[in-house]
């Protein structure tokens, strides 16, 4: 009886041993050598996985980069100097960076604009935009159900009152809300335009009206104040994104837009918590 | 005749999947696409082979030999040996693999460490052990009971592309419809019973 336990263990522990031996053999023979430049470049990109440089990931990315088919620059993500790092630790030219930010083109939270109807149904933009187009009135401007808020890796969208409102110093501009939206509510804009029109509908000014509070309603009074800034398409103008100076908080206050939809970044922000001087100052 | 059993009776008698219900998991979980389902098949049947052929040496040499003229019986090691040997191989092939077919190495993917754990390649092996077989007819059992699990698998994994087109009741999408379809074709592999 003891002999037999002996042999048994005796034959599990040179089993194990002599297929250990041969794993770590066989695993040497044919060893697949894998280009160490591509892990440092890995360990130098943010890994946030965001899929905005149109790679599978950060991993992927760093592939091809090492392999010469995109330049460091592609990172939305990555800031100037960790581009440049990777640049550096490669030897080669960081390429033409450009960065940019998402915005949500629409004003019309739950107390801008008009309450359609009451939707119960799943609470996504997409469902929502398939089914009745959502609880509010105008059928161009965000649905409020968050969708690009879960689809943003950076958690830099917010949700204020059934309205997205993209928080500047976390979006990256991977675009992935841009994609996610259904109804194209969100743009990606250069980064250092600081001033935008919160409107997307290209419907007539009074039929807007009779939707939303804060409609763009293509008044041209922007467009007269700055031809080179403001562009007026239909019923709804825009910031001229390619032009050589993006219109400031300044130009604002002077243009004075009747409805409220020209804004800032930062109003755009406080639109949303409905601060008592916006509503006593345009109403 | 020995032979015969070994060879129809795998593949269509005692079917891996459809009669002895061994291997459901690559069976339900890989069979969404036929062409992955041909690279499991595949991964399968070359394992299967080397793992009746090494467990089988192992089981008639290792496990009973005599010693000093008394018999040492070590067959109470024998899921415990077979599972080593089968991880051990399977890591080896894995890393072949990566080294000679990258390309095969992608698209097999997590398939093949799943195959590890995979009970039909343990089963033939078990099966092999119990009835006695020999080195060879062990080595033609695991090669044949791989194509019988190929089979399966493929003719499972076109039903499936098909069902995808189907409008079955909401309730039943996806994974019920499934099982209703193995147990259908579970059904027809009865009729080869008897065949040897």
């Amino acid at each position: 009886m003891n002999t037999v336990v002996l042999i048994a263990v005796v034959l599990m522990a040179v089993l194990g041993l002599a297929l250990g031996v041969v794993i770590g053999w066989f695993a040497k023979l044919f060893r697949v050598e894998t280009d160490s430049r591509v892990e440092l470049v890995t360990e130098l990109l943010p890994g946030a996985n965001c899929g905005g440089c149109g790679k599978a990931g950060c991993s992927d990315f760093a592939k091809s980069v090492v392999a010469g088919e995109n330049p460091p620059s592609k990172c939305p993500v990555s800031s100037s100097e960790q581009i440049s790092a990777i640049a550096m630790a490669l030897g080669i030219d960081a390429g033409e960076s450009f960065q940019q930010r998402a915005v949500v083109c629409c004003g019309g939270d739950m107390e801008q604009t008009k309450r359609l109807l009451n939707y119960n149904g799943v609470l996504d933009c997409v469902s929502a935009s398939l089914v009745a187009g959502g609880p509010k009135g105008c059928s161009y401007g965000c649905l409020g159900m968050g969708t690009c808020a879960h689809h943003c890796p950076f958690g830099a969208i917010e949700m204020i009152n059934n309205l997205a409102v993209v928080h500047r110093e976390l979006c990256v501009g991977c675009g992935n809300c841009v994609a996610a939206c259904p109804r194209g509510v969100i743009k990606l804009v250069p980064a250092d335009a600081d001033v935008h029109i919160y409107c997307n509908s290209p419907a007539k000014g009074a039929a807007k009206k009779q939707v939303c509070n804060v409609p763009c309603i293509g008044c041209r009074k922007c467009a007269k104040f700055a031809p080179d800034k403001f562009t007026v398409n239909g019923f709804l103008a825009a910031v001229n994104y390619q032009a050589e100076a993006f219109p400031t908080a300044e130009d604002v206050s002077a243009v004075g837009c009747p409805t409220g939809a020209l804004l800032t970044v930062e109003e755009h922000l406080k639109i949303e918590q409905n601060e008592p001087e916006w509503s006593a100052g345009k109403k | 005749m020995k032979y015969l059993e070994l060879t129809v009776g795998a593949v269509l008698v005692y079917n891996f999947v459809l009669s002895r219900f061994l291997g459901i998991c690559p069976f339900l979980g890989v069979s969404k696409r036929l062409s992955t389902a041909m690279g499991m098949s595949g991964a399968v049947i070359f394992v299967m082979t080397l793992a009746s052929f090494i467990t089988t040496l192992l089981y008639r040499n290792v496990l009973q030999f005599s010693f000093g003229g008394e018999k040492i019986d070590l067959i109470f090691l024998q899921v415990l040996v077979f599972i080593l040997v089968i991880a051990a191989l399977v890591q080896l092939i894995e890393i072949m693999l990566q080294k000679l077919s990258p390309v095969l190495y992608q698209a097999l993917g997590i398939y093949l460490p799943l195959i590890t754990t995979n009970c039909a390649v343990l089963g033939a092996a078990t099966i092999s052990a119990n009835n006695g077989y020999t080195v060879m007819e062990s080595t033609v059992f695991g090669f044949f009971s791989g194509v019988g699990f190929a089979l399966a698998l493929l003719l499972f994994a076109s039903l499936r592309e098909r069902l995808e087109l189907a409008t079955p009741p909401e309730a039943f999408k996806g994974t019920p419809i499934a099982l209703v379809t193995a147990g259908i074709l579970a059904m027809a592999f009865v009729g080869f019973s008897g065949l040897c």
